[in-house]
């Protein structure tokens, strides 16, 4: 009925459980020992389909594990199967996936948000107990935000990148989607740290995550961007938003006015950067090697077959884009433009973090969707990473926690924006603000949506 | 009417050359050439979905070496980019290079033509992956990953070079520069070398470089030096004949030794270069970079110098001892060794080159050692054998090898410098060669040294010939 997974084989899940069941039974200790998790379709499980929910990649077995994906084993988690997404992560609804449509556990008429929507409603709809998502601009947030679950954006280089298929290489992020806060931080203390395959990962050992738990907020400071709060928001998150910063006052935050001038260039930015590293990318899938391969006795014939066959509609719009915005005469205007504000956007929020610990600002402007509402309109859909998104340019860490729900019962996050490698403080925020609440002991009622 | 004119080309060089490493450039496959196709692959060099690259630090540090022998400025920090382009010799449909911050900046490099020294230019080196190999049989094509991500550096030169003979001089002395510092293996069989050339023509005199034509993938050197012999007169010609070069892409038939067009400008790829993503800048501390220094060997021209200098070394003995790196090397330890620097230079070069060129051996596979040649000739110095005694010694250590001071002592070979013994062999000879010492008293200087030999053979080519020579003269009064 939810549709979140795309492979499931249940011999090998059946297998590690009882492996688990076993290793528990001889006394063995382990953080995530027994513990089923479903992995977004973008990581590679050796043995394992890794799809992109593409039908570029229909058939293929992955031939190793992610760096993540080893590391969820040696914490002894049971990898249940992988979850659907937009193709290649490109997309806000997970809509996009070539294969199955998923549903938001919290009302089937409504996306669970994407890409990585398979992800958010399997921890909604009890199908998983926690699972792993990526995030290049929102998209580990946005889903959970729209499932009422916790999701975790990581500082870039935080986490492995080494084997999660490349979106935008120097946005994206691996990161939880659990439950709670405290399962958030509990996965990352497994999934964070340096990896030799992956260049990009921080060097700086990563400190023990659950610690930073079960503290009040007196002495914080945090900031609260007015370019956050837009013209045409949905008025139910902006209340329950602004109720949630009250809340946070409550528990002993101070609260301080921020300017981040930059927010309204971030989803332009975004878009060129993004799409300039996915046409690079994606430009591997070409049928030579691996994935769909069309027949044609011309190579760049059988190039553009196999890459028109393989690829949705918002896969080849992007690449197209990007390979626009890198070709000459026209890289002064948009790449390099974009990088220039980039590094604007990461000052932005160095010069806000003088005045803050941390950043307390909605996930997303409206709550889910329903099927088809934004479809037509891609600038729309883009729309919906507009709180997200700039937090992946600077390459810096936040969170989205459920903080209340709208009049039709759809779930609303609030966004902790932190520094790079201020994983600690924005836990600590999103730990004291939950524990104050209730809104995460809420469980969708499936039966009651037939 | 035909006009003569006078003519020049100029002629820019971009070599690749493939680094001595271990691995691969992006990931830990052996760079190893010859196995079967596609033994040598991963995830990495196959460009699989989620695999990512990491940069060898080896590679980035031979680079750097070769830019220190060509006098490149070394840049602390450079960067890898990605350039686009679809063919199936890139798993990726990009390679990783790097496009405008390269690790290596300037330079030049001097080669000697007809006697003439000429300083080539460098503009910059940079490092990047090797692409596969792509075999096209009947009806199919085979694309062989082996090569693919190889340490490739790219070494861009001025277009300083004028003439066939220049550009093959340039090939020649830059391949001995990068075999003496160890950064390539150079091997042209193998496809360590390669090049494409740019090459136009203009009226000597005037200031402008022509319309430059490029011609791919040459690689062997003769190949460059007869593409360029044919390439310079049809620009010529072309010229003369009324026409304009257009910038094109040309490649070299060697069958039907003639130059082709491939492509024009209007098809010249847009490679789309961009920061790569997955790598972050390679950032190089002051200290790795004086430490590569202090690592660097020296190159033939400056090791030559320094011989005449530190050695007190004629020229000549200089040029043939640092035309081989090992006979170099093998000299210096022969000195470090005690041995006296000229004694060690002429055996080197007589007795020692000789045996290694009618053996087609490398010096470094001789039973005698820097070592014990030093031993040997030590034994010479201090008057324990003389030079004949010497030969016979070496042969000993060059059939078994072993320490010169015993074979000397097993064999009875030291000199004889006591005096008492000698006065012995004097008076035999003096005796038995009565018409010899006459003719000496008589003023005929060839007697006295007729009579010293004699000496020398009773004495079996022990006898300390100084000494033997003064006791005789002493008894001739």
């Amino acid at each position: 009925m939810i549709g979140a997974y795309l492979s499931i084989d249940r011999e090998d899940a059946l297998r590690q459980a009882h492996e688990a069941d076993a290793r528990r039974a001889h006394g063995e200790s382990l953080p995530l020992l027994g513990v089923p998790v479903g992995v977004k379709d973008l990581l590679n499980v050796q043995g394992q389909p890794c799809t992109c929910a593409s039908r570029m990649l229909e058939g293929y077995r992955s031939p190793f594990d992610a760096t993540v994906v080893a590391r969820l084993r040696a914490a002894g988690a049971i990898i249940v199967g992988r979850l659907n997404m937009d193709e290649f992560a490109m997309g806000s609804s997970t809509e996009n996936s070539a294969f199955q449509r998923t549903r938001n556990p919290w009302n089937t008429g409504c996306v669970p948000g994407g890409s990585s929507g398979g992800s958010a409603a399997a921890v909604a709809g009890d199908l998983a107990y926690a699972s792993l998502g990526s995030d290049t601009g929102g998209s580990i947030r946005q889903p959970a935000s729209h499932c009422g679950c916790v999701g975790f954006k990581p500082t870039y280089g935080r986490v492995s990148r080494y084997g999660a298929v490349g979106y935008a290489s120097s946005l994206d992020q691996i990161g939880p989607i659990t439950k709670d806060t405290r399962d958030a931080a509990l996965f990352l203390n497994v999934l964070a740290g340096a990896d030799p395959h992956d260049s990009t990962t921080i060097a700086t050992p990563p400190p023990d995550y659950l610690s930073a738990l079960g503290r009040d907020l007196r002495g914080l400071k945090l900031g609260l961007p007015d370019e956050y709060f837009i013209k045409g928001m949905d008025s139910e998150v902006e209340n329950t938003i602004r109720a949630a910063v009250e809340q946070c006052r409550a528990l002993g935050a101070e609260i301080v006015p921020v300017s981040l001038p930059q927010t309204e260039y971030a989803i332009a930015t975004y878009y060129v950067v993004a799409t300039a590293e996915a046409s690079a990318n994606l430009a591997r899938f070409d049928g030579i090697r691996y994935g769909l391969r069309t027949s044609s006795d011309d190579v760049i014939d059988l190039y553009e077959k196999s890459r028109s066959q393989g690829f949705g509609p918002e896969v080849k719009r992007r690449l197209i884009l990007g390979a626009f915005v890198l070709s000459s005469g026209y890289y002064d205007a948009y790449y390099l433009r974009a990088q220039k504000v980039r590094r604007w956007i990461r000052n932005g929020f160095d010069e806000a973090f003088t005045k803050c610990d941390a950043l307390l600002t909605p996930t997303s402007p409206t709550t889910a969707f329903r099927f088809g509402e934004h479809l037509d309109d891609p600038l729309k859909m883009y729309l919906s990473d507009i709180f997200t998104a700039t937090v992946n340019l600077a390459g810096i860490t936040a969170i989205s926690l459920p903080c209340g729900f709208s009049s039709l019962g759809l779930p609303i996050g609030l966004q902790v924006i932190g520094p790079a490698l201020g994983e600690e403080t924005i836990l600590r925020v999103a730990h004291a603000y939950e524990q104050s609440t209730e809104w995460h002991k809420r469980r969708p009622n499936l039966a009651a949506q037939g | 009417m035909k006009q003569t004119m006078a003519w020049q080309a100029d002629i820019g060089l971009e070599v690749h050359v493939q680094l001595r490493t271990r691995s691969k450039m992006f990931c830990g496959c052996p760079n190893k050439f010859g196995a079967e196709p596609n033994t040598h692959i991963c995830p990495v060099c196959l460009g699989y979905p989620g695999a990512l690259p990491v940069a060898n630090a080896a590679a980035v540090r031979l680079t750097a070496m070769a830019g220190m022998l060509i006098d490149s400025e070394i840049k602390l920090y450079s960067k890898f980019d990605r350039k686009n382009y679809f063919y199936p010799d890139t798993s990726k449909n990009y390679q990783i290079s790097q496009y405008d911050e390269p690790l290596c900046l300037g330079g030049h490099l001097d080669i000697v033509v007809s006697g003439e020294s000429r300083r080539i230019g460098i503009t910059r080196i940079h490092l990047e992956e090797d692409v596969a190999k792509n075999t096209h049989f009947d009806t199919n094509s085979g694309v062989d990953f082996n090569r693919a991500g190889t340490p490739l550096m790219e070494i861009v030169t001025e277009p300083d070079l004028h003439t066939p003979e220049e550009t093959l001089a340039f090939l020649q002395a830059l391949k001995q520069v990068l075999q003496y510092g160890a950064i390539s293996d150079c091997n042209l069989e193998q496809g360590n070398i390669r090049c494409d050339i740019n090459c136009s023509v203009r009226q000597i005199g005037a200031t402008q470089l022509g319309t430059k034509i490029e011609i791919k993938n040459m690689n062997t050197f003769r190949g460059v030096f007869r593409a360029l012999q044919h390439e310079i007169p049809r620009q010529i010609r072309e010229i003369e004949r009324g026409g304009t070069i257009v910038q094109e892409t040309r490649r070299w038939d060697d069958a039907a030794g003639r130059t082709e067009s491939m492509r024009g400008k209007e098809d010249a790829h847009d490679y789309r270069y961009f920061p790569e993503p997955d790598i972050p800048p390679v950032l190089l501390m002051e200290r790795d970079v004086a430490q590569w220094r202090s690592e660097l060997p020296e190159l033939p021209a400056a090791r030559r110098a320094r011989f005449v200098e530190a050695y007190a070394l004629p020229e000549y003995d200089a040029g043939v001892l640092i035309a081989d790196k090992e006979v170099a090397d093998y000299f210096e330890s022969t000195v470090k060794a005690g041995a006296p620097a000229k004694a060690a230079s002429n055996w080197i070069m007589t007795e020692l080159l000789a045996r290694v060129s009618e053996a087609g051996d490398s010096i470094t596979t001789l039973r005698v050692t820097p070592a014990s040649l030093a031993a040997l000739l030590q034994l010479v110095e201090k008057k324990t054998i003389n030079g004949t005694t010497a030969k016979e010694v070496l042969v000993v250590l060059l059939a078994e090898g072993g320490d010169p001071a015993a074979i000397v002592q097993q064999r009875g070979l030291a000199q004889v410098s006591d005096s008492g013994a000698l006065e012995g062999f004097v008076s035999q000879v003096i005796a038995a060669h009565e018409k010899s010492v006459r003719d000496y008293q008589a003023g005929k200087q060839p007697a006295f040294e007729f009579l010293v030999g004699q000496i020398m053979r009773l004495s079996r080519g022990k006898a300390n010939p100084q000494l033997a020579r003064e006791l005789l003269k002493k008894h001739l009064g």
